[in-house]
């Protein structure tokens, strides 16, 4: 009870200052527009900020905060690389790159740097993991830094797994089976989605009805679910071929996943149609293929990239989440979610042995690290495909 | 007279591409109370930022640099948000260009009407609503007891125009900012809200500014024109001043504008077959008749306008023709030759002879594929250049329509002002190489001197190469202009017909003469005479729907 008693307190308290302050801020300027025209809210937002902030810095030097030590220097780690990362290639490269950099912004220079060193390691996941991805090195010892004065061991910089497999190399291979199988669900999810969306909008009549109700029955089953059970009818149609379950993993996320790009496509498809120059390429004898290709894609292009972005890490999500539930991506093949699945428990440890309660997170992290990073690519790309148009 | 406004030097700036640049230059204007003071410019003439600011308001992304608007006594530009708040709506009030898009769908109009005097607590509710009626029935609203209690989609464009002018009378303000409140209605719906809006500022002896770029129409409704050229100001003189003896040459070219007109050409020789030849056609869009019985010709190198009022049928006309909606009943001839009626079932040379030119060039060109790629794509597709060949090709066209082709082949539309896109489309038409064009509003959407230079283009294309136009317009005065012959349609149905001079000089059918005598003249007696000629209830849509078109 007494906390709620000092939440209300600390909000009261803040709201008095930001009046007070936003008084005295109009005295000491003879009523300058900014501070006579400043709504209350916009001076309590100010004194939030400013609470926030404190609240912070306190929470740094708290001995316990280990995580929040670690998440702030990781953001400011990561904000220093990108702004050098930019810097370089501001310098670097031909002359169309170079402008590119010059009017990025640095959340997009962030997530381009983290794409890259994701591409980097799923790409040459054999060259740059010290292990295999299920050798098994001996005791299981997930505490990581490498510090034998802290119980870690330095031959494994962040600790092995529950039956001691190096944890590094499976997040570096882990990269290559969920990334890489997340961008192809999610390039077929589009194609299909994209182009049948496309075509419902421009034929219209019973076409746009068939398609569309076929896509509101696959719809109305709850995705999750429904993706369980049909990866447990691939499962025995595989017929213990790994490689063929993810093959059929594969496309029935993507089926699923393109009833959401299909109905996205559909609907700005339909904006676009009734524009004069697809009449003009109607009168003029276009082809299907033209008409939605040349004409339609183009101008759809800003929001379905926004979806892709999007789509990419729920595609990632629904991978970890069928490996997680034991259908996915197979053992012993790396891959985030089931790492997150198998080191779950130790995040009970978080209250006594912090370091140990990590081994979960740093797969989680990786997934999260990417999808920040594309959100902010998407983001940047948007901004520049729909500035282009005004 | 007290003064009521003083702008006085005021520099107003825009933010575009990250720099802040000029809008307005240093301009000044007076207006006493009870005056009207006509803004006339081009677009991007910076009228309707001048007219915000006289409020004291600047859109987002603009910004006052310097400059004193003083409001009877206020300075405006310094005055905190509530000694605003307390202005806007009681003192000053504001009429949009398009009431559509300024009414709140979702709210019946009285209630939209009483919100100010309520906010401001001039009136109470009640007697809010009932200020609203005989506001109605001052503007000469139909039903005034019961029109506010529909939704702004229940009740026609210029019955909205007029209820807006309504809503800003509301709290009897001092000064009324009108922001070209008739561009966007039919020529005998724009002169009932002309009356109506003169009727009630001087009743109430309100002061106004009226912006406009529509000269006969701020003759009828100012008492001062100030003239506007790219944010600076080009002169100011009382309005018959003003008409009879402009000073600047820029004002004298606004004025010259309509003088533009073709020579007569000589009568189609009988027996000729026409080019294209609309036979009894009948269209629907479900079971709502569209068009009933239409038939006109279209000779070979002439230009049929084809006029009326919004939902008259003149482009459904174009659509039939075209074959994106196949008749009930009639055909359309081509040459002689039956077409077939819908565009899909049409061989790629039939769709190459008639080409169409659309009214918003803006959405007419893909806003992806640049200049060059627009106008090389028919010729590729039709021609089978490729290449150089091609190449020269394009650059011809771009020549052609007078935009040197090194400048502009690789723009996007979105570069190019809207005369220049409206070239672009005239010359994807003309890639076709087809012999008959059909102009959609081509010049509708553009200003006097754009639209002017886009009709002579026009009238030389026809000269080189013997194309036939089809020019759907509501403005007259483009009839005048270019048409050879005209086709007058009501309702779905051809009034009258006949060649320019059988249309334009008496005896008229009774609904050409209406079309005929709402159109503005720049003489500022013109809206009076008409008035005392015709009669209060003679004039508008009301008298338009008095007259039967079965006669």
């Amino acid at each position: 009870m007494s906390v709620w008693l000092w939440i209300v307190l600390a909000f009261v308290g803040m709201g008095v200052l930001a009046w007070v302050g936003r008084r005295v801020g109009q005295m000491a300027t003879s009523n300058a527009p900014r501070f006579r025209d400043m709504p209350y809210g916009v001076a309590f937002g100010y004194v939030f900020a400013a609470a926030c902030i404190l609240g912070g810095i306190w929470l740094w030097f708290l001995p316990g905060a280990v995580f929040f030590r670690w998440a702030v220097q990781g953001f400011v780690l990561f904000a220093i690389a990108a702004f050098v990362f930019r810097l370089v290639f501001r310098h670097v490269g031909t002359a169309a790159t170079k402008r590119l950099f010059r009017a990025m912004p640095l959340t997009a220079a962030f997530g381009i740097l983290v794409i890259i060193i994701y591409a980097v390691l799923a790409i040459f996941a054999g060259a740059i993991a010290p292990y295999g991805q299920s050798e098994i090195l001996g005791a299981a010892n997930v505490v990581p830094g490498g510090d034998p004065a802290m119980g870690g061991n330095p031959l494994y910089p962040l600790g092995t797994d529950q039956i001691g497999r190096d944890i590094l190399s499976r997040l570096i291979y882990g990269a290559q089976n969920t990334v890489g199988i997340a961008f192809v669900t999610t390039l077929i999810a589009f194609f299909l989605g994209g182009s049948l969306g496309f075509l419902a909008a421009t034929v219209g009549g019973w076409l746009d009805q068939l398609l569309s109700r076929a896509v509101d029955v696959l719809m109305a089953i709850p995705s999750l679910i429904f993706s369980l059970l049909l990866m447990t009818i691939a499962s025995v149609w595989a017929d213990g071929e790994k490689a063929l379950l993810t093959v059929y993993m594969i496309l029935i996320i993507a089926v699923i996943d393109s009833t959401r790009v299909f109905r996205l496509a559909r609907a700005v498809g339909t904006g676009i149609v009734v524009m004069d120059y697809i009449e003009a390429a109607r009168l003029r004898g276009e082809g299907m293929g033209w008409i939605v290709f040349r004409e339609i894609l183009p101008n759809a292009m800003a929001p379905l990239l926004a979806e892709f972005g999007l789509r990419f890490c729920f595609v990632f999500l629904t991978i970890a989440s069928l490996s997680f539930l034991g259908v996915g991506i197979q053992p012993p093949l790396a891959d985030w979610g089931t790492m997150v699945r198998d080191l779950g428990p130790f995040i009970n440890f978080a209250a006594f042995a912090p370091l140990v309660a990590t081994a979960p997170l740093m797969a989680a992290g990786a997934i999260a690290l990417l999808t920040v990073a594309v959100n902010f690519v998407v983001d940047w790309m948007l901004q520049k495909s729909s500035g282009l148009k005004e | 007279m007290s003064r009521l406004l003083t702008i006085s030097d005021i520099y107003l700036e825009g933010r575009s591409e990250e720099v802040w640049q000029p809008i307005i230059n240093g301009v000044s204007l007076t207006l006493d109370k009870g005056e009207v003071l006509g803004l006339i410019g081009e677009s991007g003439a910076g009228k309707s930022t001048l007219g915000l600011a006289a409020m004291g308001f600047v859109r987002d992304g603009v910004r006052i640099k310097s400059g004193t608007v003083n409001f009877d006594g206020t300075e405006l530009t310094t005055a905190s948000a509530e000694t605003k708040r307390g202005l806007l709506g009681k003192r000053i009030a504001y009429v949009a260009q398009s009431a559509a898009a300024s009414f709140n769908p979702a709210h019946r109009l009285i209630d939209q009407h009483i919100e100010a005097p309520v906010q401001h607590r001039v009136r109470s509710r009640s007697e809010s609503i009932q200020d609203g009626m005989d506001l109605y029935a001052r503007l000469r609203l139909p039903d005034p007891d019961h029109i506010g209690f529909r939704y702004p989609h229940q009740v026609s464009g210029g019955q909205l125009q007029r209820a807006m002018t309504a809503m800003a009378m509301a709290c009897r303000p001092d000064l009324i900012i009108f922001d070209e409140p008739t561009t966007a209605l039919d020529v005998t719906t724009q002169i009932e809200v002309l009356a109506a809006i003169r009727e009630i500022v001087e009743q109430f002896g309100t002061a106004a500014i009226y912006i406009t770029h529509d000269l006969a129409v701020v003759a009828q409704m100012a008492d001062r024109i100030k003239v506007l050229l790219k944010g600076d100001e080009v002169e100011e003189a009382d309005t018959r001043t003003m008409l009879s003896t402009p000073k600047e040459d820029y004002t004298k070219s606004l004025w010259a504008v309509r003088g533009f007109t073709r020579p007569v050409k000589p009568p189609v020789p009988a027996g000729q077959t026409p080019l294209v030849s609309i036979q009894g056609v009948t269209a629907a869009y479900g079971k709502a008749k569209v068009l009933e019985d239409v038939s006109f010709d279209i000779p070979s190198g002439r230009t049929v306008a084809v006029v009326g009022e919004s939902g008259s049928g003149k482009s459904t006309a174009a659509r039939c023709i075209t074959g994106l909606l196949p008749p009930v009943e009639g055909q359309i001839l081509f040459d002689g030759a039956p077409l077939p009626a819908t565009y899909k079932k049409r061989s790629k040379d039939q769709l190459r002879q008639v080409q169409m030119i659309y009214q918003m060039a803006d959405t007419a060109l893909n806003p992806r594929m640049s200049i060059g790629q627009i106008i090389a794509r028919p010729v590729q597709f039709y021609m089978g250049l490729r290449g150089s060949a091609l190449r020269n090709r394009v650059n011809d066209l771009l020549n052609q329509i007078e935009l040197p082709p090194e400048q502009y082949a690789h723009r996007l539309p979105s570069e190019l002002s809207g005369g220049q896109k409206q070239r672009v489309g005239i010359a994807r038409a003309l890639a076709a190489e087809p012999r008959m064009i059909i102009c959609d509003e081509v010049t509708s959407a553009l200003d006097q001197l754009v639209a002017e230079g886009i009709l002579r283009l026009l009238a030389k294309l026809q000269d080189e190469l013997g194309l036939a136009y089809m020019f759907i317009t509501h403005d007259l005065a483009t009839v005048r202009a270019i048409a050879d012959s005209v086709v007058v349609m009501k309702d779905g149905r051809v009034v009258e017909q006949g060649t320019k001079e059988e249309v334009f000089n008496p005896p008229h059918h009774p609904y050409t003469d209406l079309l005929l005598s709402s159109v503005p003249e720049m003489d500022p007696d013109w809206l009076d005479n008409l008035l005392s000629s015709r009669g209060v209830d003679n004039i508008g849509d009301e008298a338009a729907d008095k007259i039967s078109v079965e006669s």
